[in-house]
């Protein structure tokens, strides 16, 4: 065999080809993931208190580590609290008090060793630094840090000379804070805006031309305008872009599945068969559930599949159909039941059991494949308001664990039963939940991962946690 | 089967050529949903380019224009400069161009006009989703009679200035589009970038750029230095935003794509489409010549691209460089029929095999996807392609094709036929305002897997001529 075409193997959980060296796996030249960026990214915001940084920092990252780049948000005020245990009040950030500059100035530098700490232990792509970093003199610090390992800087700062929407913040965010655990609401109101003058003094915004050397985005009052400057890869491409799709307008997004369908029933997987009776009344129950919403400007969206469709046909309403919201694809194993999973492909659905979330059907999909054919979904919800998804199992799981935060390992496992809607309503830095059921009985489509996931499993052991079907 | 309800739910029928399940009333499709488009907007949108000439706005005009309509969004551009040539015939000077030059100025506005004209009825009566209105729109006041104009229509108005200062980078644009241009057939190189940069000097007194404040209310992106730096504001809605993720992702570095195909696959030889086979002895031959092909063009930081099938792979591990495995770059997915022969087709689904000659663009798969379907999920491809510079890509017929179109404005009718055989490389370089291809076969026999439109595609015709058009297998 020429060393140049070793033989190749199909991995068997992510059905990835790689070449295979007859002893261990070689070296692979092949990622299969496309390079977001070669080297860590610290991207660093930059604003006045209440501008909306935190918020942007924990976005970011959530939709950043959905997309399965590792991100973690390193904010400065944790480490401030950590240090100075008590908070009195805003004299502490007066600009002329030596000690407090002190302390502060030992937390920046703390945070940016556990930056370098993520990167280089525990994988870390993309790390967040969320502190006002308004001084040059900060900003400096950051970059020869930066510099010194290698690591690409991206600034994001947000600029808001708005006071309604500056205390609309406060009143979200910081009277909750703990700092302010034990003041009336007129008190720290008072104390905030005293602590963001503190900073007014000495804030140096980025400079068109002192700092044209920079990658940095600039939004201005929460995305009227946004600065763009030398970007720099694909990732901070993709930041700006999603940067610039995000907004605050109060909204609600409901997720639901299609009604329970014919192949639901029989305890099938995939396929596209229609809805069941119980199904029909579901969608029924929906219209109805949807018109007492008195929901503005609702937008409707499903699959191609005929299950979601026929749902969302009884809402008579306009919607639109998104292919990328169809089911996962299971491949060979599409329409089966798991016992016949089992039965034919034992192997596979161990498999399935030991990394669901990466494990890919044979001449089908992965979880992880439909993050990456869900993305365009998600940006569009970003942009858009008030919006009712209907679509399934696996797609919905992946949604949800964009909204909820939810990790790779989490999603395959969520709940999403049938004849349910999940009111989702982004509230400070997370996002509320409700769950409606519409009071119309339907069969369990949640498998459980059973303790015993090795290949060498009786049936029995695989099939324990199979839900009842027809 | 189903029980009718009260609010009786229409029927829902799949369309046999889409596989899009319609809600149908005696036999007839009900009008009644959207399918996912891109162009998210309820009214055309007019994108209006501003600045001095040589700052790249036909450029950005036309190849704006080349990805709309690529990814589904009819788009046109109007381009003022071609309404003045066919108004004027013969370019003088540029003293037309001069401020003062009153008769000038008459025939340059009625030309803006009749151009606007044009958008109105493409945007009003030939289905147009958006007019890209080409010109120097450099003062205020021309920019307010389109606003105009634009809101007496019910268009949403998009400007995209191109800011720069950099005089090396206008010379070169001089030098690659301006000394073509018909205005300059019978002048030689100086003559024509002297006039030229005295024509940019009558824009120069009377070019009021984009306003942060004075025109805070517009929507608009302004470029700066060819990408350094952007402006956005007021990004209204989906079209708008794509716009500008794309506009900030295109540069003009110099550089090649190379565009081909895996090595001859096992399935190839046995006339047998889709799956997931390897190379037969004549593909591994070709991706041993792909690699010194590539080691002799001494390509500068080349990138290197396969889908997750076995056969790209295969190819790309010839290479012995690093390269990355995209799904998305995967083959069209053939449903039910992956794998089969078109005689199988034919036999087992005449139905859908004539639906495919009918309409191959639009055509899917039963549990497959279609060419349609290919270009959706391209789509970021194309989008890092535009961000990286040297490139070689190691794809699939289907979706090869596809990216062809892209790169060469080929139609949604053209894009399925276009050839793309087995062991050549396209050498894809941009050039003024489109792009060179180079076609290198690289000597290593193959299977031919193109198969033309046959002339009868009614789905009752004979098999033999269904199958006339069918390359040669084993």
């Amino acid at each position: 065999m020429s060393s140049e075409q070793n033989e190749l193997t199909q991995t068997p959980l992510l059905k990835i080809w790689v070449p295979w060296v007859h002893s261990t796996l070689s070296r692979r030249r092949g990622s299969s993931v496309p390079q977001f960026t070669n080297s860590p990214t610290v991207i660093v915001m930059v604003g006045l208190p209440a501008r909306g940084k935190t918020y942007i920092s924990k976005k970011l990252a959530r939709y950043l580590n959905w997309i399965g780049v590792n991100t973690a948000v390193f904010n400065l005020g944790q480490y401030r609290r950590e240090a100075v245990q008590t908070y009195k009040n805003y004299e502490f950030f007066r600009p002329d008090n030596e000690e407090a500059m002190k302390i502060r100035r030992n937390c920046a530098s703390n945070a940016l060793t556990d930056i370098g700490a993520y990167f280089t232990k525990e994988q870390g792509q993309v790390a967040v630094f969320d502190a006002t970093n308004t001084t040059r003199e900060r900003r400096g610090l950051i970059l020869s840090f930066a510099k010194e390992k290698g690591y690409k800087v991206f600034f994001v700062e947000s600029v808001c000379d708005d006071p309604d929407i500056i205390e609309q913040n406060i009143m979200q965010v910081k009277l909750s804070s703990p700092d302010y655990e034990n003041c009336d609401k007129e008190e720290a109101l008072e104390d905030f805006l005293k602590r963001i003058e503190c900073y007014k003094m000495t804030y140096v915004p980025l400079d068109e031309e002192k700092d044209r050397h920079l990658s940095y985005i600039k939004i201005f009052n929460v995305g009227s305008r946004y600065l763009v400057n030398r970007v720099q890869d694909h990732i901070q491409s993709r930041i700006v872009y999603y940067l610039m799709n995000i907004h605050v307008t109060p909204r609600s997004i409901y997720l639901s599945r299609h009604g329970e369908s014919d192949l639901n029933l029989l305890g099938r997987i995939g396929g596209d068969s229609g809805l069941s009776t119980r199904g029909q009344m579901y969608a029924s129950a929906l219209a109805a559930f949807v018109q007492s919403q008195s929901i503005r400007d609702l937008k409707v969206w499903t699959s191609h599949m005929k299950r979601t469709i026929q749902t969302a046909e009884a809402l008579g309403v306009p919607y639109e159909q998104w292919k990328a919201l169809n089911e996962i694809d299971a491949g060979m194993c599409e329409e089966m039941t798991y016992e016949e999973i089992q039965d034919h492909h034992p192997e596979e659905f161990a498999l399935r059991d030991q990394d669901k979330y990466r494990y890919r059907y044979p001449k089908g999909e992965s979880y992880e494949d439909m993050v990456h054919r869900l993305e365009p979904v998600i940006m569009e919800l970003e942009r858009q308001e008030n919006v009712l998804v209907i679509c399934h199992q696996a797609v919905m799981r992946c949604l949800l664990a964009y909204f909820l935060d939810k990790s790779a390992d989490e999603l395959p496992y969520l709940r999403c039963p049938l004849h349910t809607v999940l009111k989702l309503t982004p509230v400070a830095y997370g996002c509320k939940v409700e769950s409606i059921f519409l009071n119309v009985q339907a069969v369990n489509t949640h498998r459980e991962k059973p303790p015993n996931v090795d290949i060498n499993r009786k049936t029995e052991d695989a099939l324990q946690t199979v839900p009842e079907h027809v | 089967k189903d029980m009718p309800m009260e609010t009786s739910p229409r029927e829902l029928t799949q369309n046999p050529l889409r596989k899009i399940w319609m809600p149908y009333k005696n036999g007839l499709p009900e009008k009644h949903i959207s399918q996912r488009k891109v162009c998210m907007t309820n009214c055309p949108t007019l994108i209006v380019m501003v600045g001095l000439p040589a700052r790249g706005k036909t450029y950005i005009s036309k190849k704006l224009t080349r990805y709309l309509n690529w990814i589904g969004v009819p788009t046109k551009e109007f381009n003022v400069g071609q309404y003045r040539r066919e108004c004027l015939k013969i370019y003088k000077n540029f003293e037309f161009f001069r401020p003062d030059n009153e008769e000038g100025l008459k025939i340059r506005r009625q030309c803006a006009l009749s151009a606007l004209n044009d958008v109105r009825q493409y945007l009003c009566m030939e289905g147009g989703q958006v007019a890209v209105f080409d010109a120097t729109n450099t003062t205020r006041e021309r920019r307010d009679t389109i606003t105009r104009f634009a809101e007496q229509n019910g268009f949403k108005v998009f400007f995209v200035e191109s800011v720069c200062e950099d005089p090396d980078v206008i010379a070169e644009n001089i030098v690659q589009v301006k000394l073509g241009s018909p205005d300059y057939i019978d002048c030689n190189t100086e003559e024509a970038v002297a006039d030229f940069m005295k024509r940019i000097k009558c824009y120069e007194n009377s070019y009021q750029p984009l306003d942060e404040g004075l025109d805070r209310e517009l929507s608009y992106i302004k470029i700066m230095d060819v990408g350094r730096r952007y402006l956005v504001n007021r990004v209204l809605d989906h079209i708008q935003s794509r716009i500008v993720y794309y506009l900030m992702n295109i540069h003009i570095t110099p550089r090649s794509i190379y565009l081909c195909r895996h090595g001859e696959s096992d399935l190839n030889v046995r006339g047998r489409i889709g799956g997931d086979s390897g190379l037969t002895s004549r593909g591994k031959e070709y991706a041993k010549s792909l690699g010194h092909f590539i080691q002799e063009q001494n390509i500068k930081d080349l990138k290197v691209w396969t889908s997750q099938m076995k056969r790209t792979i295969q190819t790309a591990e010839a290479l012995a460089v690093p390269y990355e495995q995209w799904k998305a770059l995967n083959e069209i997915d053939a449903g039910v029929c992956e794998e089969m022969m078109y005689e199988e087709i034919q036999e087992h689904f005449p139905l859908e095999f004539a639906l495919r000659d009918q309409d191959k663009y639009r055509y899917r798969y039963p549990k497959g996807e279609s060419y349609e379907d290919l270009v959706q999920r391209l789509e970021p491809v194309i989008m890092e392609l535009e961000r990286q510079e040297n490139v070689l890509v190691i794809c699939h017929q289907a979706v090869m094709r596809c990216l062809l179109a892209y790169f060469l404005d080929k139609s949604a009718e053209e894009l399925p036929y276009l050839k793309c055989p087995l062991h050549t490389v396209l050498k894809l370089t941009p050039v003024a305002y489109g792009c060179k291809v180079e076609s290198i076969f690289l000597n290593v026999e193959a299977v031919n897997t193109h198969r033309d439109k046959p002339e009868n595609v009614d789905i009752s015709r004979p098999t033999e001529e269904a199958l006339l058009t069918v390359p040669a297998h084993q």
